[in-house]
């Protein structure tokens, strides 16, 4: 008699092989999934802007005078920075920064006031995070401006003379990540994750749909194939599609935009499998509840547009207003983003993605649940 | 081994959509090595019975043994011993020939698989079309590769959902003696079909209408349990009685066959009644035994009066 088993890897292998030989049947897809990506760098690769505000900034304060209050509520006013922390130490202001947690670091030096009154031009020195120069350009650009008029007023009676000079203080911007501001360093980076999302979700969302369409999963459904193996069987085909689709986009953002790899690609390929199988687990959530191919697209889209718009791609995500920010939170992509920008342009570490990795991690494990409870182990 | 249990025992089942009852309390017993046979019009509840048995479909209520299990409960249990062909065809059109037999011979966890999907592919007349794409096959090497697939785990019960529709006769031939030699073999056999000649070949039969089980038994039975009788006309130009023969008391159906005309009743004393006008030499007449399709429309015909 049968003993009663619940995964079988012969089974489940069988769910492997079958699915790569009916990718590569179907050329047509194939041709697409390699083409999406080639055709979004083009069209996306280039200009997207927006003007962004409130933009956490720390404060690195070595001098606590009149003058700096002046300048942190200057720029306060200016709507463009939000102080959220002040800090004593470079270190903890560095990691703010590598962390994405803030936008800029304003460092204020020690005597900054007193070599400011004695006419020695001070400097201050404002870095930002300039992974997406849309969202710290007009900042940067407003700073210079900011700080000289707010100092300005300061400068009134006895002091009057030190505005004779050209500007009473030096401010030096330091753009870091990105010093020339490309933007494609950051579309990019951030491509690979929209490319995945898009094509992956699609074409898992499909894959159960399609069963259904043209009568398979009735007979699947009949042998003693479990849900778990047609499920992790269907997946595991397109997971190294995605891996393909990603060197098609580090090739190509190396050599087509110089876009760099400053941190370690075994990290970023590991922390992408989870994003891809986030993406697929999707997919095939949809393709669980789609009646047809047809409504399978248009779920699939359905994700799709929120995570392209809400996520930190198209428009920077701190300049979105909070609902939009919080919706966007919940969303892979946006997660994602901030993993692979962090690692591209900024070298970061296991221990800094990790804040990104487990909200994946959980939108998976709801995404797979949904999936397969939802899948109908019968055809009622 | 004097009394061998059932291979299919269910009692009472009942299934609905939407409101809809498609299978009403049904109960039916198959031995082994039977070929049993499943009649009935388009949407009587054949296709949902069969997908009942095979665990496709949750019945609503009632019981059911298939193969020594619990049909509600034990469904995985029932699925590596029973060969399930759907009405359409559900293999990878994508896939060729033996892509789909790999792909359910190790989804049936079947050990040697390269040698025993071989030994299929030799068995079933198939070798030349093994490398061609299922989907490229005719109706009939279709029909064909679908039973291979299904018997590729040698299971003890077949349930095949109209597995000859649209398919020649030689090819239908083909099938039978398939389904034969297995049957010798112990393997039993649940066939839907709307070919009578088929149904004359099963061991036993069920007809089915709504849901409902109007008829079982072997053909014989099922013939004269209706109590149908039936006279043949025949003669030239023969087909010109039809609108007067119709209209007779007594004559509900009458049945063209060539150059033969049926014409049946349930009252055989108010027919022959009524046709003893008509036996004015210029036909031949003769009274036969009724044939399963006269018994069948017969028993839909009174089923929708009701």
């Amino acid at each position: 008699m049968v003993a009663v088993d619940f995964f079988s890897f012969k089974r489940f292998s069988a769910i492997v092989g079958k699915e790569f030989v009916q990718m590569r049947r179907d050329r047509v897809t194939l041709a697409m999934m390699i083409g999406i990506p080639i055709l979004q760098m083009i069209i996306f690769g280039f200009a997207i802007n927006s003007n962004p505000k409130h933009l956490p900034t720390v404060i690195l304060a070595a001098d606590h005078s009149v003058f700096s209050r002046t300048i942190i509520a200057a720029m306060q006013n200016s709507e463009y920075f939000q102080v959220v922390k002040t800090v004593a130490d470079e270190e903890e202001a560095d990691r703010l920064i590598e962390d994405g947690e803030v936008q800029f670091v304003l460092d204020i030096p020690q005597q900054f006031s007193r070599r400011l009154v004695r006419g020695e031009k001070p400097a201050l020195l404002l870095t930002a995070d300039a992974t997406d120069p849309a969202a710290t350009s007009n900042a940067l650009a407003a700073f210079r401006i900011i700080a000289e008029q707010a100092l300005a007023r300061d400068l009134a009676g006895p002091l009057r003379y030190l505005r004779r000079h050209d500007a009473p203080l030096e401010v030096i911007l330091h753009r870091r990540f990105n010093p020339e501001a490309i933007t494609q360093y950051n579309i990019v980076p951030g491509l690979m994750g929209v490319v995945l999302t898009m094509t992956l979700v699609i074409i898992t969302a499909l894959a159960i749909t399609r069963e259904r369409e043209r009568g398979t999963m009735e007979n699947l459904l009949s042998t003693p194939v479990k849900p778990m193996e047609v499920m992790i069987g269907k997946i595991i085909p397109y997971i190294i599609v995605g891996y393909v689709q990603m060197g098609v986009i580090l090739l190509a953002g190396r050599f087509l935009f110089g876009v760099p790899l400053i941190g370690s690609l075994s990290l970023l390929l590991a922390a992408s499998l989870l994003f891809i199988a986030a993406n697929l687990g999707v997919g095939l959530t949809f393709s669980t509840l789609a009646r047809n191919q047809l409504q399978a697209v248009q779920m699939a889209f359905f994700f799709f547009l929120p995570s392209i718009l809400l996520s930190g791609f198209m428009f920077p995500f701190r300049g979105m207003p909070v609902w939009a920010q919080r919706v966007g939170e919940v969303l892979p992509l946006t997660h994602y983003l901030r993993i692979v920008r962090g690692i591209l342009l900024k070298g970061n570490s296991f221990e800094q993605i990790l804040p990104h990795l487990w909200p994946i991690m959980v939108f998976l494990a709801v995404a797979l649940t949904i999936g397969l409870k939802r899948y109908r182990g019968t055809l009622d | 081994m004097s009394e061998a249990a059932p291979v299919i025992d269910v009692r009472d089942l009942t299934k609905s959509f939407g409101g809809k009852t498609v299978i009403n309390n049904l109960s039916l017993r198959i031995m082994p090595g039977e070929i049993y046979g499943f009649l009935g019009p388009n949407g009587s509840g054949k296709t949902t019975f069969i997908r009942m048995l095979c665990g496709l479909l949750r019945p609503d209520s009632g019981s059911g043994v298939c193969l020594g299990f619990d049909i509600l409960k034990q469904a995985e249990k029932i699925k590596p011993l029973v060969g399930y062909m759907a009405q359409r065809f559900s293999l990878y059109e994508d896939l060729s020939v033996r892509e789909n037999l790999n792909f359910m011979a190790r989804v049936y966890r079947l050990r040697n698989v390269r040698s025993q999907v071989a030994e299929c592919i030799e068995r079933m007349g198939m070798a030349r079309f093994a490398g061609q794409l299922a989907g490229t096959l005719s109706g009939g090497w279709k029909q064909r590769l679908a039973l291979a697939a299904c018997l590729l785990h040698r299971p003890r019960l077949l349930l095949l959902d109209e597995p000859t529709a649209g398919v020649d006769p030689k090819a239908r031939r083909d099938f039978w003696d398939d389904i034969y030699n297995l049957a010798a073999q112990g393997v039993t056999s649940l066939i839907s079909t709307h070919y009578m000649d088929e149904a004359e070949r099963c061991h036993r039969l069920a007809y089915l209408a709504y849901g409902n089980l109007l008829a079982a038994g072997t053909a014989e039975e099922v013939i004269s349990a209706s109590g149908l009788k039936t006279w043949s006309v025949s003669g030239d130009d023969v087909h010109l009685l039809t609108p007067q023969l119709k209209s007779l008391a007594g004559a509900e159906q009458v049945v063209p066959f060539g150059n033969t005309l049926h014409v049946s009743g349930h009252d055989p004393e108010l027919l022959a009644a009524s046709l003893r006008p008509l036996m004015n030499g210029k036909y031949h007449w003769r009274q036969i035994d009724a044939n399963l399709e006269e018994v069948f429309i017969s028993l839909m015909q009174q089923r929708g009066e009701q």
